[in-house]
């Protein structure tokens, strides 16, 4: 009976949504492999889209949804560049992959 | 009742996933779990009638970025396990009180109505049509101009990416041989890289 009355409020969503955002931001300050800490960015890019869907459903507000459409294109853009570029730096310096290994601000 | 136990069980999976992707020592690991992660968002815009996200989500994340994330992977051959070791001590203390914080901060935030706004748009259900059609009526003409825009984003990553990824100016055949030229003469750059990578 107590079961049954829970209600799917936005809140859930949005608790759901700050706890992966904040997972996200901690696992990119302590990684140091430069891959996953693109994951991680990836992860709290998604932890904002779920946001934005939650407010188009509570709000009413179809544009909650079409903006979540422009962070994906331009998530897909900053990965097809940000990729290349860890492409570009590794096959120049094939020691490792953390972001250890990029520390002088020289060519 | 139903749609309570899939958000719980979906929430619990993505939450795991999450936190197994941070820990993760191999970056081929981190890219699935982070495929986990992207379904159970994909199950959550469901959830709130997001239809077209959702079959976005799958198609353009776990489809096509995760994809490219392990061909990097590949590429590099850095599918190797890393230790976590921390070069600098305090930064991972540090980075989980400020990961405390930040969600302390986004919790108080969810739970007030001022953080929240006001509906001024077209709502979810107005006009005919289903998901599909609002969300490409809402694209298509309040925000046409962005969609463009967007457009031209994408040419502009992809000539980057391609830019980027290549060796150098040089056409492909000369960049062929520029490498192999080169895998005679990096070793030097490798000793020096990984000598200063093991200095603790």
């Amino acid at each position: 009976m107590t079961l049954a009355s829970v209600h799917l409020t936005d809140s859930y969503f949005l608790t759901f949504a700050a706890m992966l955002f904040s997972i996200g931001a901690v696992g990119l300050l302590i990684r140091r492999n430069v891959l996953v800490m693109f994951m991680c960015v990836e992860l709290m890019l998604n932890a904002v889209n779920l946001t934005f869907v939650t407010f188009a459903k509570t709000l009413d507000d179809i544009r909650g949804q079409a903006i979540v459409f422009f962070v994906l294109v331009v998530a897909a853009a900053e990965v097809a560049v940000g990729l290349a570029i860890i492409v570009a730096i590794f096959r120049r310096r094939r020691g490792g992959a953390t972001a250890d290994d990029i520390d002088l601000l020289r060519g | 009742m139903a749609e309570f136990v899939i958000f719980f069980i979906m929430a619990a999976v993505a939450l795991g996933a999450a936190i197994s992707m941070v820990l993760a020592r191999n970056p081929v690991h981190a890219a699935l779990l982070l495929v986990t992660v992207l379904v159970a968002i994909a199950v959550m815009f469901l959830l709130q009638d997001a239809q077209l996200l959702a079959a976005v989500q799958i198609i353009v994340y776990a489809g096509a970025i995760v994809i490219l994330f392990l061909f990097v992977i590949m590429l590099l051959g850095v599918d190797k396990s890393e230790s976590l070791h921390d070069p600098v001590r305090s930064q991972r203390p540090a980075a989980i009180v400020l990961g405390v914080v930040g969600l302390a901060e986004l919790l108080f935030l969810v739970g007030h109505h001022w953080a929240t706004g006001t509906s001024s748009g077209p709502g979810l259900n107005d006009g005919s049509g289903g998901n599909v059609e609002r969300v490409a009526r809402s694209l298509f003409t309040s925000y046409l101009w962005p969609f463009e825009v967007t457009a031209i984003l994408l040419v502009v990553a992809v000539v980057g990416g391609v830019v980027l990824a290549r060796r150098s100016g040089l056409p492909p055949q000369q960049e062929l041989e520029l490498e192999r030229d080169d895998d005679d003469t990096e070793p030097d750059a490798m000793t020096e890289s990984t000598s200063e990578v093991s200095a603790p």
